[in-house]
This record gives C-alpha cells, sequence and structure tokens, in this order.
C-alpha cells in the first residue's frame, strides 16, 4: 500500500469526525484545528484500527499530532 | 562564585502578563467562579459538621440525609469496628511511622491480610494505604515496557495514573466492548506480556462490566486479568466478593484491587491474588514501600469490618431492596438515569447540563438531602449527574423519603414536569 492510499483510506475514515469540514493538510492538528476530544479519538483511532488491523497504543497517539504524522506511522505499520 | 548567586531573586516572568504555572487552570477557576456567583453552594466544598450515623449528617446547619457517600454497609459506625480500633488505638498507638517492608508491619497489619485472604478465598493479600496505591502500585509493577495493558475507556483515574507510571504500550476500548476488546487482544504482537484491566461496577453510571465474558475473551488471548471490584466489595456476589464472583469467573481474575473506603468504612487498599509468585511485590512495588503504613487503629477496624461483611447477607438483601426501590422510583417520577435497570448500589440520575445540575444539587440540599455531583471530565460522555449511592442502613421509609425530595426538587428546577 503506497503512502497515498493510506492516506485516501484515512481521510474517508475522518470524513464523519470532522463535523465543521475543517480543510485536511499534512500539517492540520487533531487537537487544535480538527478539536478531536479525547471521546473523538478514540473512536477515531478505533475505526483506523479495525480498517488496517492494527493496534496504535496511546504511548504511539502520543507522538502523532498532525495528520502527516498519522499517515506516516499508520502506512509504516501497514506495511509490517 | 556561582553565576546563580548574581541572578536576581526573582524568577522571570513567563511570555504574557501575569502568566505563571498556574495559567492553565484559568478555565477551571473562571468555570467555578460563573457556577459560584449565581449564589450557589458550591458543590464541591461541602463541610460535615456533624456525623450522626451512615446515613445522616449535620451539613450547614441541616440535618441531611446521605445519599452520597460509599458507606455501602453502613460500616461506619459499627459497634465492634469502633471498639476494635479504641482498642488498637490503646495498645499500638496512633500511627507506625514507616513502610510495611521497615518498621511498618504490626500484628494488625497480618491480621487484616489474614482477614482478606479468607474473605475472598484466596493464598495472598497485600494491603495497601490507599486504594489508589494499590491500583498504581500493581499496575505499573507487573506491566512495564515492552508488555500491554488492554483496559476500559471509563477506567478510574487510579488506573490510568498506574499505567502512566508503568511503561507498558496502554491500548483502550469502548465501555464494556466485548467485541472491541477482543480486536485489540488480538493484534497484540506475538510474545508480548498482556494485562486486561476491568472493573466490577462503574462508579459514575453503576453499571456492571459483563464480566463472564470479557474474562473468558481475556483467557482465550492468554492475557492476565485485573479486576477492581471497589464499588462491589462486601454487597455483590454471593460472599460479597464482587461482580466477578457474581459472573462466577472469580477464579480466572488474576488480581483483585479493592478499597477500604467504601463498604469496609476506613481507610486502605489491597489486592488479592492466587499467582504464585504474588509475594514479590512486597519488595519491587513502590507505592507500597515508600510511603508509611496504615495506623494500627485503621488496620483494626478494617479487619473487624471485613469479617462481619462476610456474614452480611441480610444487609445485602436490604440493599438491593434500597436500589431497586429508589431506581424504580425515580423512574416512575421522569429521571432519566444511567442504567436501564438497577445494577448495583449506585443510582446515576442523568442531568441535562451543568448549571441545572448544580441547582438540582442545590434543590435538593436545602430538602436535607446530599448527593454526588459530578461533572466532566469524571464522567463519560460529558454528562453531568447526580450520583446517589444507598447505603444498606437506609430505611425503606428513608427511601421514600428521598424520592419524595427527588419530586420536589425535580419540579421547581424544571428536570421532571411538574
Ligand atoms: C474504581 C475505583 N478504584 C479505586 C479507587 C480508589 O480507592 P481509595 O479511595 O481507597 O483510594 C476508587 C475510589 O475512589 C474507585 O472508585
Amino acid at each position: 500500500m503506497t503512502r497515498d492510499q493510506v492516506d485516501a483510506r484515512i481521510r474517508a475514515i475522518a470524513e464523519p469526525f470532522n463535523k465543521k469540514g475543517v480543510e485536511i493538510d499534512e500539517d492540520t492538528t487533531f487537537a487544535g484545528d480538527l478539536e478531536f476530544d479525547s471521546l473523538t479519538v478514540m473512536d477515531f483511532v478505533a475505526a483506523i484500527e479495525d480498517e488496517f488491523d492494527i493496534i496504535i497504543s496511546m504511548n504511539q497517539q502520543a507522538e502523532i499530532e498532525s495528520w502527516g504524522d498519522l499517515v506516516d506511522t499508520v502506512a509504516k505499520m501497514a506495511s509490517q | 562564585m556561582s553565576e546563580g548567586v548574581s541572578q536576581p531573586d526573582q524568577p522571570q516572568a513567563l511570555a504574557g502578563e501575569g502568566r505563571d504555572l498556574f495559567s492553565k487552570f484559568d478555565p477551571l477557576i473562571a468555570m467555578r467562579e460563573g457556577l459560584l456567583a449565581g449564589g450557589q453552594e458550591d458543590p464541591f466544598n461541602l463541610v460535615m459538621e456533624k456525623v450522626l450515623s451512615p446515613t445522616r449528617a449535620i451539613c450547614n446547619g441541616r440535618d441531611t440525609i446521605l445519599l452520597g457517600t460509599y458507606n455501602y454497609m453502613g460500616m461506619t459506625f459499627d459497634e465492634d469496628v469502633i471498639a476494635a480500633g479504641k482498642q488498637a488505638l490503646d495498645e499500638f498507638g496512633s500511627g507506625t511511622t514507616g513502610s510495611r517492608v521497615l518498621n511498618g508491619t504490626y500484628q494488625g497489619h497480618k491480621e487484616c491480610e489474614d482477614a482478606l485472604r479468607e474473605f475472598y478465598a484466596m493464598d495472598h493479600a497485600m494491603v495497601f494505604s490507599t486504594g489508589y496505591q494499590a491500583n498504581l502500585g500493581i499496575i505499573s509493577t507487573i506491566a512495564g515496557k515492552g508488555d500491554y495493558i488492554v483496559l476500559d475507556i471509563d477506567s478510574h483515574a487510579s488506573i490510568w495514573d498506574g499505567c502512566k507510571l508503568g511503561d507498558a504500550e496502554v491500548v483502550p476500548f469502548k465501555h464494556n466492548d466485548i467485541e472491541a476488546m477482543d480486536k485489540r487482544l488480538g493484534r497484540i504482537p506475538e510474545g508480548a506480556g498482556k494485562l486486561v484491566i476491568l472493573e466490577g461496577v462503574y462508579s459514575m453510571l453503576g453499571d456492571v462490566a459483563p464480566l463472564k465474558e470479557m474474562v473468558a475473551v481475556a483467557k482465550k488471548h492468554g492475557a492476565m486479568v485485573l479486576v477492581d471490584e471497589a464499588h462491589s466489595m462486601g454487597f455483590i456476589g454471593e460472599h460479597g466478593r464482587g461482580v466477578c464472583e457474581a459472573a462466577g469467573v472469580i477464579d480466572d481474575c488474576d488480581f483483585i484491587i479493592g478499597t477500604f473506603s467504601k463498604s469496609v468504612g476506613t481507610v486502605g487498599g489491597f489486592c488479592v491474588s492466587n499467582h504464585p509468585k504474588f509475594e514479590i511485590m512486597r519488595l519491587v512495588c513502590r507505592p507500597y514501600v515508600f510511603t508509611a503504613s496504615l495506623p494500627p487503629s485503621v488496620v483494626a477496624t478494617a479487619a473487624t469490618s471485613i469479617r462481619k461483611l462476610m456474614h452480611g447477607s441480610n444487609k445485602r438483601a436490604h440493599l438491593w431492596e434500597n436500589s431497586k426501590r429508589l431506581h424504580g422510583g425515580l423512574k416512575a417520577l421522569g429521571f432519566q438515569l444511567g442504567t436501564e435497570t438497577p445494577q448495583s448500589a449506585i443510582v446515576a440520575v442523568i442531568m441535562p447540563d451543568l448549571e441545572r445540575g448544580a441547582m438540582m444539587w442545590e434543590a435538593l440540599l436545602k430538602e436535607g438531602l446530599y448527593v454526588n455531583l459530578a461533572r466532566p471530565p469524571a464522567t463519560p460522555a460529558n454528562m453531568t449527574l447526580l450520583r446517589c449511592s444507598l447505603c444498606a442502613e437506609h430505611s425503606a421509609e428513608e427511601v421514600e423519603t428521598v424520592l419524595g425530595m427527588f419530586e420536589r426538587a425535580g419540579k421547581a428546577v424544571g428536570i421532571i414536569e411538574g
């Protein structure tokens, strides 16, 4: 799976959580720009985990700030 | 001469006028001030001037029914419990002034652990200074770097803090969602240690976990299971051992965490286990080692209370009656409750928002009823709750009185139709 494919799949998952329709680019942040609260983060992460059959622990989530970070992390996990 | 000496005493002001390390609390301070500006009594600063019994106290000069304590089994004024505490004070003094592993283990601490082993019919019991420390200590010590902790998203703060103190990978799942838990366990890398953490009763809504199914799933994946039974001890299960006993899975629970601050009626925490190597915890568990042990009077009251709880089946039956009556009565009045059916000694009433929750809380206090006001972030899904916790010493008449108070206050504040 290419990074672009991963990006596209996560974008589809993010859509229903992105209530304000914020334009997403590599630098978009989850807490700041998308205003995800902790419950939204849990549901969003669970959906990604199910889609790619991976596990993203809270320790790993703490390292992820921007959209680009997330795509990188998931692309790396999904290729393993 | 070191450079420091020539520096001014005052630290440099941080960027921004009047900002310091406390600035991050400004939104919370503002919220509190907003709440109190309406002339409200402060829901988080109530003082009980006199405590008359497990179910009554004088609060702000008013005789008040207590429906917001964790005194589920009403042991705080038990004659035998109090006598044991007084005797221990006389014979062993007011405190141990030392750690359990140094000079802080007295006869009473051993007797308290004996009582716990008997109560749970388990091989090992370890008493901590609080339940908070029991979770902090056991979780952070057994799950280390490279291990995985899979836990319910609505877990108690002491469980989260235990995860934070250790170095394990932390993986939460949606509240009581068996399938979500199963999937996460299935994705953990081969060979990693696994610990599943669950609670018997979740204290915010008073709902119980489907432990029969969840413990079976955990075992299927070869995980160890820790269950926090803080809010069920003494009440749920034939012998009061908790939801894991009622669900018939206590033998598959590797660790049970509990507290003396609820049904036992004093303060302290514990972990019981059948693990053959459990005793090593006493040497490696930092929140056990690096703090003073409980005072002799406290462990004496705890041991006496635990032994009495073994024979508490009549009280357990009455507490169930109280819980069912209050739950059914509030529902009939039109209140929205945290659970469809009564599942524990906690009945949570869902408020439309914090403002009306605080108004309702105050209206009840003026009626002479104390309940717990719970608000985010302690509550799930950002709810504001009025949490009622029943006691085996509440009489049937008192429960009726409480229902009348809820009806009047609920209509006055506009929470139910009047
Ligand atoms: C589920 C749960 N675990 C642990 C604790 C901590 O107990 P303690 O009051 O003994 O520190 C509490 C009580 O606040 C609790 O509700």
